[in-house]
């Protein structure tokens, strides 16, 4: 492996880990406005460990909407690492025992920088450092921000309500502004899975209007194969 | 134990166990391109209805609230001057926030 393409995956890695991991903060924050406890917003950094899921887990708890509907969101937000792994898997070559450990970090950020890099050997050191970088970062920020919050009389008075969909925006964004054929598809997808979860929230439970906006991927997909 | 550390403690277990299921997929699933497809396009829509949901809803109902949506603005607008991640974030909360403070 070059030394270059080395040192450029462990900077790319700890540049996403330490800045995202900071967000930690944002989340702790939404998890106690939301009415989850310190060890609760705790409980889901160290062991869920993805952010989008995490968020929506307090969406629902603030909503007060039922907890079954937020767990289900949850999970279908969670499907996508499993969808990382099955990428992953090649690239980090892990099967059996050793998976256990390298799974917990399959997510967004260190599938997004593992497959940033040229070769290989880049490929897992970069992931690898993402992976420690955010999983510390994030955890600290957590407790930082939710042990801070529930000091705090009136978390909305911060405008710490706008952070979780804050963090989404950011986080489409690139995805969503290209000029190419993709990322038109992709602002459809954004706009109809949008209006789909506005469009339910009257009728169905806090939770559900999320699950239901995957149909909007659907009617793309079939769209398009016709 | 209560109804929410149940609802916690299954999306711990819950979201470990995908990630694990995806490293451990036979190769036949990820070469199949409509697993391809949906795993790029899911999060997609799956982030955008959030976004809309948690700005717009309270509970079942809609609303507008205005410090909050001129917040998110302010993220769009650091977006668009390229800000990095940490400022769109600032943005929003201190927009929000002084809004909220103004109209107090």
């Amino acid at each position: 492996m070059e030394k270059s393409t080395r040192s450029a995956a462990i900077r790319d890695g700890l540049g996403v880990g330490v800045a995202v991991g900071l967000a930690g903060l944002a989340f702790g924050a939404t998890a106690v406005t939301s009415g989850l406890s310190v060890a609760q917003a705790c409980a889901l950094s160290l062991f869920a460990f993805t952010g989008a899921s995490q968020f929506a887990m307090a969406g629902v708890v603030a909503g007060g909407g039922s907890l079954l509907a937020g767990t289900a969101g949850a999970l279908l937000l969670g499907v996508r690492n499993g969808l990382y792994g099955l990428r992953m898997a090649d690239l980090l070559g892990v099967r059996g025992r050793r998976a256990l450990p390298i799974a917990h970090g399959v997510i967004d950020e260190t599938t997004a920088v593992a497959l940033a890099q040229p070769d290989r050997e880049s490929a897992r050191t970069g992931f690898l450092v993402t992976f420690v970088s955010l999983y510390l970062v994030w955890n600290l920020t957590t407790l930082i921000g939710s042990a801070g919050t529930s000091w705090v009389a009136d978390p909305a008075a911060l405008g710490l309500d706008v952070v979780g969909p804050a963090t989404f925006l950011a986080i489409l964004w690139p995805r969503l502004t290209g000029n190419d054929p993709q990322s038109r598809t992709l602002r459809l997808i954004a706009a109809g899975g949008a209006a789909v979860a506005l469009a339910a929230t009257p009728f169905t439970p806090p939770g559900v209007p999320v699950l239901v906006a995957a149909t909007a991927v659907l009617a793309v997909i079939l769209r398009r194969s016709r | 134990m209560n109804d929410v550390w149940w609802a916690v403690l299954a999306t711990c277990a819950g979201c470990y166990a995908l990630k694990l299921a995806g490293l451990s997929a036979p190769r036949k699933v990820l070469d199949h391109p409509g697993v391809q497809r949906f795993a790029a396009l899911v999060p997609v829509a799956l982030l955008a209805a959030l976004i809309a949901v948690q700005t717009f809803a309270h509970g079942r109902s809609l609303h507008l609230d205005w410090p909050r949506t001129t917040g998110l603005g302010a993220a769009v607008v650091a977006l668009l001057l390229r800000a990095p991640f940490l400022v769109v974030l600032t943005a929003a909360a201190v927009v929000t926030a002084a809004l909220r403070w103004l109209a107090a």
